[in-house]
Order: C-alpha cells, then structure tokens, then sequence
C-alpha cells in the first residue's frame, strides 16, 4: 500500500485485526483497571482525611501512589493509543528527551513555592496565624482561642 | 518490525525519505503536541508551586462531591470519575476509526468518528455542569465576623478551614445583615419563599438557622478558582476543539476526501490530537481532583 503522499516513509506497520484487537481490548481494560484503583486511593484519601487525626504521612505515600499510576496511564495511551511505541527509535527520542525538562521543571518550581511559604510564615505572622490549620479536635477543646494554636512551628 | 527497523537503519539521513519515517504532517503533530504538553505543564506546575506556597488548601473531595440529579448528596470523586470513564472510551472509537482509516473502511470511519464526538460532546456537557454546580452554588462563609453566601469563582473561594467554635458562629449570625440571612435559611429550607423570608425580622431568622447542621468555612486561597476554571477551561477548549476538528474530519469522510485521496493520513492527526486531549485530562484529573 504505497501511495504517493507516503514516499517520504520508508515502512508501514500492518497489525492485522486480529492483534489489533487484543492490544486496544488489553489496553483499555488496563487504562480502566487503573483509573478505578486510583479511585478508590482517592476515596481513602478522603476518609484518612475524614478521621479525627489524620495521618499525613500515610496521605503522602498513597498521594505518590497515584501519580505513579498517572504516569503508568500516561505511558499507555501515548505509547499504544499514539502509537509512538510504534515509532522508530529516532523519533522516540525527539519526543521523549525534551519532555525530560520536566524533572527539572517540576522538582524546581515545587521547591520555589515551598521556599515561599516557609519564608512568609517566617517573616509574615499574620500570615501564618491567619492560614495555618488548626487540629480540629484540639479548637474543640480550648473554644475561645480558635486561631492561637498554629500546628507544629519550629 | 524490528527486522524491518534494522534493514532502513543505515540509510535513514542520506535523504528522500524521512528520516523518522514519519509524513510531514503527523510529525508536525506531534511537535505541536509536545510544545502543548508543555503549555499545560507551566499551568499544571505554577498551580503546584502556588498550592505548595499556601498553609491550607482545600480538600477536593469537599469541593467536588456533586453529581447531577443526587441534590446535596456527599459523592466525592463520582462524577469526575464519570467524565474520566468517558473520555478515555472515545479514545478508543478514535484508535478504532483511525485503524478503520488505515484499511480503507470508510463506514467504519464514520461511525467510529460519530461516536468520538458524542463523548467529547458528552465531556464537554458534564463540564458545562461542574462549572455551573461550582459557580451559581453558594456555601456560607465567615468573613469579617459576618456570615456571607458565596460561590466558586476566580475572586472567591468558600472552601477554607471548617469553623468548630460555636461561640464565634454566633456571635457571626448576629452581626449578619437581614439579606444574607433570609438566603441562608433558604439554601437548606425551601419551604419558604424568599419573598416571605425577606419579610421575617432578623430574630426569626437567626431562630430558623440550625448553626450546627451548618458547615460554615473561612475563605479559601483565592488562586483555587483561577487555577481550577483556568486550567480545565483551557482543557476544554481543546476538548471542544478537538470535538469540531472531528466533525470536519467527519464531512470529509463522508464527502469520500480521503477515498479521493487514497489515505485516511489526516483522520490519524486528529486522532494524535484527540488522544493528547485525554492524555491532559489524566494529569488535570490527578492534580486537581486525586491529590
């Protein structure tokens, strides 16, 4: 099947129905497996959140938990429903290497926003004693001073 | 493929053929691809560098907890679960009208495409309505130790720190203005009318409110809503259109453009795009609504 507009491409893929099938099946099945477990991180995530001391450590880790999932639905989709994993390596390479630049792109403006919010706690108190949560059992037990327990300051 | 990717390998840069071993147009495609991805990585990243920035945040499963039809039912996640499920399946029909592109298929085509548009249709829908849900739907919020009705939008926030101390929501209700209160009390009674709330004096009022059914909330950072309406709205641009290159892609099938032509090359740029459509929503979906 070489027509005139594809001169410029040296080889086609041809998967014949049968494999085709199997894959885009196989792939949606896992697309849909994974956005149901991160559905249900999420759903606990609410509930971690809903319990009267939360523990953050623990929202953390399944937080990290779901973006590694994310980022496995991500590979799926661009690789078999975008066919790049069809692609030849070259092209791979055009694609995938600058997207590197994220690493740094998020690791850094993260960080900045960080850095951000340590120092205007530091130099800015009304920031902090306005913003900070309070525990809510802790506001429960001392009624009248609401916003004077800023939780865990060095 | 591997044989063949060994059998070109040594030739790919002498010329006359593209060294990706991609036409033109597609590899294009994908080049305003990336370039997207990382107009929506700046937004996605500055949205992470503010909430990093910010003491509190709130809970999306507080904010998004509506489905339509379910009134003031708690649903966390449901319906943005639903608007999920729908785009990655008309991610399929489109993998499928591009596989029935390749093989010349043009029924095939047509009917895969149709149903890649119903679903960036009915995403497009679901949207309208969270929109909708998140603007015109009030919460009560202390401010200025008054009580206040107000919205989701871009200069306001009402998702802040839930207020326990009975004592200060009292001493709020008293200092709240006659307008304000007939509105509250209409937010969970219905059985009146405004009409006659707004003609019932303050004490009558202040006795209707039951203050510990309420949940009443300080303001919330105001960034929530520029980055939430912002980011999804400038997703849903591209949802619809992705939704309108579709349906030219849809007159031109049916017009037999590609038959004429002898390749269905463009039904696969559209499909590049459409799916980079649902690849976005995975990452909006996790910054916004899972973490």
């Amino acid at each position: 099947m070489q027509h005139p507009a594809f001169e410029e491409v040296s080889f086609h893929h041809h998967t014949d129905d049968a494999t085709f099938k199997k894959r885009v099946i196989r792939t949606t099945i896992l697309l849909s497996v994974i956005t149901v477990i991160e559905l249900a991180i999420g759903i606990i995530i609410y509930n971690i959140h809903k319990g009267e001391s939360p523990n953050h450590t623990l929202v953390l880790m399944f937080k990290g938990m779901v973006c590694i999932l994310t980022l496995a639905k991500a590979y799926y989709i661009v690789s078999v429903f975008m066919h790049l994993g069809d692609e030849i390596r070259n092209m791979i390479m055009t694609i995938v290497v600058p997207l590197m630049l994220f690493i740094w792109f998020i690791a850094a403006f993260i960080w900045d926003g960080n850095s951000y919010k340590n120092l205007r706690n530091k130099y800015d108190k009304h920031f902090e004693e306005t913003t900070m949560p309070r525990e809510h059992h802790k506001a429960a037990d001392h009624p009248m001073t609401p916003a004077a327990t800023p939780g865990g300051k060095e | 493929m591997a044989n063949t990717a060994t059998a070109h390998q040594t030739k790919w840069w002498n010329g006359g053929k593209s060294p990706f071993n991609l036409e033109y147009g597609k590899l294009m495609m994908w080049y305003f691809l990336m370039s997207d991805a990382f107009t929506f990585g700046a937004f996605l990243i500055s949205y992470g560098s503010i909430r990093f920035s910010q003491n509190f945040w709130p809970d999306p499963n507080v904010v998004f907890n509506a489905f339509p039809g379910a009134g003031h039912a708690n649903l966390p996640l449901a319906f943005v679960s639903v608007m999920t499920f729908i785009l990655i399946i008309s991610s399929v029909t489109m993998v499928l009208a591009v596989h029935a592109g390749h093989k010349g298929d043009k029924q095939s085509v047509i009917k895969w495409l149709f149903w890649t548009i119903i679903g960036g249709l009915a995403f497009l829908g679901c949207q309208a309505w969270e929109w909708h849900h998140l603007i015109t739907g009030e919460h009560i919020v202390l401010a200025d130790g008054k009580l206040s009705m107000m919205g989701q939008t871009t200069t306001g926030n009402p998702w802040g720190q839930l207020i326990e101390d009975q004592a200060t929501l009292t001493a709020a209700l008293n200092s709240t203005s006659h307008e304000t209160l007939a509105h509250i009390v209409h937010s969970h009674d219905h059985t009146h009318t405004m009409q006659d709330l707004l003609a019932k004096s303050d004490t009558e009022l202040r006795g209707m409110v039951n203050l510990a059914e309420m949940h009443v909330r300080e303001k919330g950072p105001i960034a929530f809503g520029g980055y939430f309406y912002g980011i999804t709205g400038f997703h849903g641009f591209h949802v619809f259109s992705g939704v309108v290159i579709n349906i030219i892609m849809l007159i031109m099938t049916q017009k037999n453009v590609f038959q004429n032509k002898g390749h269905y090359l463009m039904i696969e740029k559209a499909g590049l795009y459409w799916h980079f459509v649902d690849l976005v929503w995975v990452f909006v979906f996790l910054c916004f609504y899972l973490i």
